[in-house]
């Protein structure tokens, strides 16, 4: 196995894209991240792309050499993969384009995240969403994915006295992040009171606990790190590239208030890249409900188990401080377009890491993490990635 | 949904069939072909056998819908918890014939056959447990487990099914 690099990125504005369709930001994102990395689409190997549904959100299956098609590459015949995993499809995605750029079997891969989710009423794209959850002995007894979140964090405030105050100052922080960001779906700023304030989705959690549903597209491109300069001055080596899963429905878990895919994930990461998580500067986690991001510190080994809570209240995972936390705005604020997500998250550290996002840059920044989830947690994907100097 | 595809569950959706290892004496719901906790799995393939779920629990945890699941929009609120049985395994369930307010980690309850919801006016009823508090006289489980469908209420709205 050889090292792998990120050497481009390219993503689209998250929103409501009501006049642009899924291969257009698909495209779009595609052909940002290959200028980016200084290639043209004839040195490409594949194409590997996350898309969480889009033949139920847009009647359109084998997406992924749709989106090769419209990119002028069909006639090159090259492979063209989509791959699945709920909310963490994109990272699923670049799990695999790294595994074959590492294997050798391809020099050079486009890794794209896409997602239209406003093709189809909110009602319906809701529905689908909870279809990330268990159907079958979830679903089917009254149960969405933001009532299954907030079973978890009911639980979370019963064991570990977390607050909902504490909940809301999530959703606060993502908001603050968003408002630099040019791509965020949301750039207004929340107060505490406004998302306590907001109407109920299923207590704990209101709607500004919940994020968005958001179209977008990203897309990132692999090359062996060896002659990786070539493309960039910045490199980033993706220093590991871990997936774990775990039971499909919460009520199957010893302990609903760990998401032990992610503390698995994080470890297996933590240990192939010799690092440990003080030595992470940056880190885009899976906020797709407040609670969700409580968990992702407490089990990426950020804060202790139970702490997250007070730790996030007290402010310091900001910009200035030794951590921060989803500089981009999150899933909360950024935007949720599914597949597109773990890319972005990827997108969002590699700019951090060469020191490209303006005001809303970490100083300093060597090493970040990515982490992405699917449904409640059957599936966990980190990423850690590494300026190279 | 098709009628098939929730008609195969019904013995799991009206009866808790679940099923045990006979290796471990873990109890699944629902059923399980291979025992996740013993080491071997594929040992235990001949050593799952069915059963029963009496339907008593508490409630670990639980939250309060006002966004609800598709088919459930005219029960809004309404409360949807995990329950853990007595016999081990965890399910999850609405919680009615309280108000949710009353609704508490720890409260004690049985489950109880009920309307789930309908695929619209026309759609195949989808009928299954839900979990009331334990002592309520009428619409819990007979002794030794069996849901008995409770008399269905005269006014058409409640969720409790026909005889």
């Amino acid at each position: 196995m050889r090292d792998v690099a990120v050497l481009g990125v390219g993503q689209t504005k998250f929103g409501e894209l009501w006049d642009r369709s899924f291969r257009e930001i698909g495209i779009e994102a595609g052909l940002q991240a290959l200028v980016d990395a200084k290639l043209s689409s004839s040195d490409l190997g594949g194409l590997f792309l996350g898309n969480m549904a889009s033949g139920s959100l847009l009647e359109q299956e084998q997406i992924a050499p749709l989106i090769l098609d419209y990119a002028g590459l069909a006639g090159r015949h090259l492979p063209a993969v989509r791959v699945e995993g709920g909310g963490a499809s994109g990272s699923l995605a670049l799990h695999q384009g790294y595994l074959a750029v590492a294997s050798g079997q391809y020099d050079f891969v486009v890794v794209g995240g896409a997602e239209k989710m406003t093709d189809v009423v909110e009602v319906t794209a809701n529905q689908i969403v909870s279809s990330t959850a268990d159907h079958e002995w979830e679903v089917v007894f009254g149960a969405t994915l933001p009532a299954l979140w907030a079973l978890i964090a009911r639980r979370h405030m019963h064991e570990f006295g977390t607050t909902r105050e504490q909940l809301a100052r999530v959703a606060v922080h993502d908001h603050e992040m968003a408002a630099k960001n040019p791509l965020a779906h949301y750039r207004n700023k929340l107060t505490l009171e406004q998302v306590v304030g907001a109407g109920e989705v299923a207590e704990p959690l209101g709607m500004l606990d919940c994020a968005p549903l958001s179209d977008g597209a990203a897309a990132v491109v692999l090359g062996p790190l060896e002659t990786a300069k070539k493309h960039t001055d910045t490199p980033i080596r993706i220093a590991a590239s871990e997936v774990a899963c775990d039971t499909m429905a919460v009520q199957h878990r010893e302990k609903p208030t760990t998401l032990q895919s992610t503390v698995v994930a994080a470890e297996h990461a933590f240990r192939r890249a010799r690092h440990a998580p003080t030595d992470v500067r940056v880190a885009e986690v899976h906020d797709a409900y407040t609670i969700s991001a409580l968990l992702a510190i407490e089990d990426l080994g950020f804060v202790e188990k139970g702490k997250a809570g007070p730790e996030f209240a007290s402010g310091r995972f900001g910009l200035d401080g030794k951590l921060t936390i989803n500089p981009s705005g999150g899933l909360k604020a950024q935007g949720r377009p599914f597949g597109a997500v773990g890319v972005a998250q990827v997108a969002e550290v590699v700019r951090q890491l060469r020191g490209e996002s303006k005001d809303r840059q970490v100083a300093g920044a060597t090493l970040g993490l990515t982490h992405d989830v699917g449904g409640t947690g059957a599936t966990s994907v980190v990423h850690l990635l590494e300026r190279v100097t | 949904m098709s009628v098939a595809r929730f008609w195969r569950e019904t013995p799991r959706r009206y009866n808790l069939g679940g099923s045990k290892c006979t290796n471990c004496n873990t109890v699944y719901f629902p059923p399980r072909s291979v025992c996740p906790t013993c080491p071997v799995h594929r040992k235990t393939l001949e050593k799952m056998v069915p059963f029963q779920l009496s339907g008593e629990g508490t409630v670990y945890s639980y939250t309060v819908v006002h966004d609800a699941a598709e088919g459930f929009e005219m029960q809004v609120p309404y409360v949807v918890a995990l329950v853990k049985t007595v016999e081990g395994p965890m399910l999850t369930g609405q919680i009615v014939d309280l108000e949710p307010a009353e609704v508490q980690i720890g409260l004690r309850v049985r489950a109880t056959f009920r309307k789930l919801r309908e695929e619209g006016p026309a759609g195949v009823i989808h009928y299954g447990y839900k979990f009331a508090p334990a002592g309520e006289v009428g619409s819990g489980p007979e002794p030794r487990g069996r849901l008995a469908p409770v008399a269905p209420s005269p006014t058409g709205s409640s969720d409790r099914a026909p005889a």
